[in-house]
């Protein structure tokens, strides 16, 4: 197992190299100087000049991308712009926020998805099926940030029972696990869910399909097991993967939470990334994707060893 | 059972066959159809997929016709009007925040909408495809250096890659379209070659060789007549993840500018009024939503009437 981890970290390493990379290009992407929205519109050639050497943009692209890297590599992701405080700080007091979204919208999509994905796997094409199947087009075919408006149309502005926008009553952006803020992240949280359990109850509604259709259970039920017992093992046969969905589907989420972030201004990276873009802040722009790339290409890998651990018929070769 | 009978047709005719007739499921057992009659007929049968290509059909007309037939000027505000209800006697369903008219609006806004969110689908589809029948059909160093590459992006969600792009690049439609396209190439790129590296080793293939074709000739014919159905149809169900992720954009600002009408940037200016005129405020949204619904769900008929299994 040991192996089969340090393996799958060997074939990872290019994939966040070439992460940095992307991230590293991003800044270079926009059009202009990246010292174009700092420096002011009558600054003298002088000025820019030493601007430029100052942040070392005077030096060729892989000599910047190598100095970029090592002080990545130390966790200097650099200074905001707009802010002028370490990007690193920025990010990490947003990511808090938004793995707390996401992880409660995960969780939320996963019991859901889960519930409806077995029964409509285990009574094909009843009311219960159809849905099930609904249910899981709905949610990838909805444009999330359309339905959280709605649900701030129905939940704050026309019931008033719960708060429309922000992550707590005295605004600040430290989500607490009480009564109050608890308020605060049932919208965004249930908005969020809807993508996950479209997709966890279509994938469990075929996993559970498929299992029941085996020859194995029609020996446990040959042999006189019940229905529990078969039940069990069906369970135990579609965990590994639905697990791995529900991973991956974490990961999604928290770098795809801007939209939902950005109707309920939840002050999480989504919140962040948007501020960075209007406010062309270009290094906080990069860390904050930097970070949740990386974040979500840890995430793959943790899962992959996670089925791998589960699930003695995959090879660990 | 039809692979040999390809490789003799394309003897035959001198490798002229049409591209549908070379997939392993073509109407070998309703032969006077050929594979497209089949596919239609199949997806006739399907009310759910047929009502789904009525409403992108209308959807599609309304978009061509709508300079000609919006009841009022989509870009005329009237500051004493703003915000009127839906069911008005003037306007149909309301207007908006500038008291412009919201019917003529939405069907002003569907040539946007669909424009940014179908366009870097079919841009996706041509270069994703040669790439991956590329990387699939040459395969060693080639298919290495491509797929490795294709994997960087993969460890991007779809919607953060989007949006850094677009980001960096600034707000504007040809930016959102670019950016959108490079978030799709991966993904069309990944199944092409899968597509293709599963029917490099089919013996129709090395039966063209063996007949005298040229790699182009192969690569035209058997190739691509094989992998593009397969492509087509997970393209098309990108069409609906588009939509939602262009308007998403827009809706950020960083896609259309005002005061051009389009989906997701009115549901952004509207989002001030939910408070005043909620039903309004929603209507954009709504668009968007059974649109994408229904490219989904047309997609889904789709790869069903053609057997593709996911």
């Amino acid at each position: 197992m040991l192996l089969y981890i340090l393996k799958r970290l060997v074939a990872v390493t290019p994939v966040a190299f070439g992460v940095s990379i992307v991230c590293f290009l991003l800044v270079h992407l926009a059009p202009g100087d990246p010292l174009s929205a700092i420096l002011p519109a009558d600054a003298t050639q002088q000025t820019i000049d030493d601007m430029r050497a100052a942040y070392g943009f005077d030096k060729p692209l892989p000599v910047q991308y190598l100095i970029w890297l090592w002080h990545v590599l130390h966790g200097d992701l650099g200074v905001s712009i707009a802010t002028g405080r370490p990007v690193l700080g920025e990010v990490s007091r947003a990511v808090v926020n938004s793995l707390i979204l996401a992880s409660v919208a995960t969780a939320l999509g996963f019991t859901f998805g889960v519930l409806f994905g077995f029964v409509a796997g285990y009574r094909r094409n009843s009311l219960a099926d159809r849905v099930a199947s609904a249910l899981s087009v709905f949610g990838v075919s909805v444009p999330h940030y359309w339905l959280g408006m709605v649900m701030v149309i129905v939940f704050s502005a026309t019931l008033g029972w719960l708060p429309p926008t922000g992550a707590g009553p005295d605004g600040s952006g430290n989500w607490r696990p009480d009564f109050d803020h608890l308020r605060y992240l049932i919208l965004p949280a249930v908005t969020m869910s809807v993508i996950p359990t479209g997709i966890i109850a279509r994938t469990v509604r075929a996993l559970v399909a498929d299992i029941l259709a085996q020859d194995f259970v029609e020996a446990l039920r040959a042999k006189g097991m019940d229905e529990l017992g078969v039940f069990k093992h069906v369970v135990r046969n579609a965990a590994p993967t639905a697990l791995a969905i529900m991973g991956l589907q974490l990961g999604y989420l928290l770098g795809g939470s801007i939209l939902i972030e950005t109707v309920f201004a939840w002050p999480g990276t989504g919140f962040l990334l948007n501020a960075a873009i209007f406010q062309r802040d270009l290094p906080l722009l990069q860390g904050s994707i930097l970070v949740l790339a990386m974040f979500f290409v840890l995430l793959n890998l943790v899962v992959d060893v996670m089925q791998t651990a589960l699930d003695p018929r995959i090879e660990r070769a | 059972m039809s692979v040999p009978v390809t490789a003799a047709s394309v003897a035959l005719d001198g490798g002229v066959v049409t591209a549908p007739e070379a997939l392993p499921e073509s109407g070998a057992f309703v032969a006077s159809r050929g594979f497209w009659g089949h596919v239609v007929h199949r997806l006739v049968r399907d009310p759910v997929a047929v009502a789904a290509g009525a409403v992108i059909l209308i959807v599609i007309v309304i978009a061509c016709l709508s300079p000609w037939i919006t009841p009022m000027d989509p870009y005329k505000g009237s500051m004493l009007r703003r915000l009127k209800p839906v069911a008005d006697a003037t306007y149909w369903l309301g207007s908006d925040e500038l008291g412009r008219d919201m019917i003529s609006r939405l069907m002003l806004g569907s040539r946007l909408s669909l424009f940014i969110g179908v366009t870097p689908v079919v841009i996706a589809f041509v270069i994703g495809s040669a790439i991956g029948i590329l990387a699939g059909y040459v395969g060693g160093w080639t298919n290495t250096i491509l797929m490795r590459t294709i994997d960087v992006f993969f460890a991007f969600p779809s919607v953060l890659l989007a949006i850094a792009l677009s980001g960096a690049l600034g707000a504007g439609i040809f930016n959102s379209i670019v950016s959108l396209t490079c978030v799709f190439v991966p993904q069309i790129a990944r199944v092409a070659e899968s597509v293709t590296t599963g029917i490099r080793k089919r013996d129709y293939i090395d039966a063209a060789k063996l007949s005298g074709a040229s790699p182009l000739t192969i690569m035209r014919v058997q190739v691509l007549g094989n992998v593009l159905g397969p492509i087509f149809v997970y393209s098309t169900s990108l069409i609906s993840v588009s939509m939602i992720l262009a308007s998403g954009l827009s809706f950020l600002g960083l896609g259309v500018r005002p005061p051009e009408p389009e989906w997701g940037l009115m549901l952004n200016t509207l989002r001030t009024a939910i408070y005043v005129n909620p039903v309004v405020a929603a209507l954009p949204g709504l668009c968007i939503f059974i649109v994408s619904i229904s490219f989904n769900i047309f997609s889904d008929g789709l790869r069903n009437a053609m057997e593709i299994r996911q």
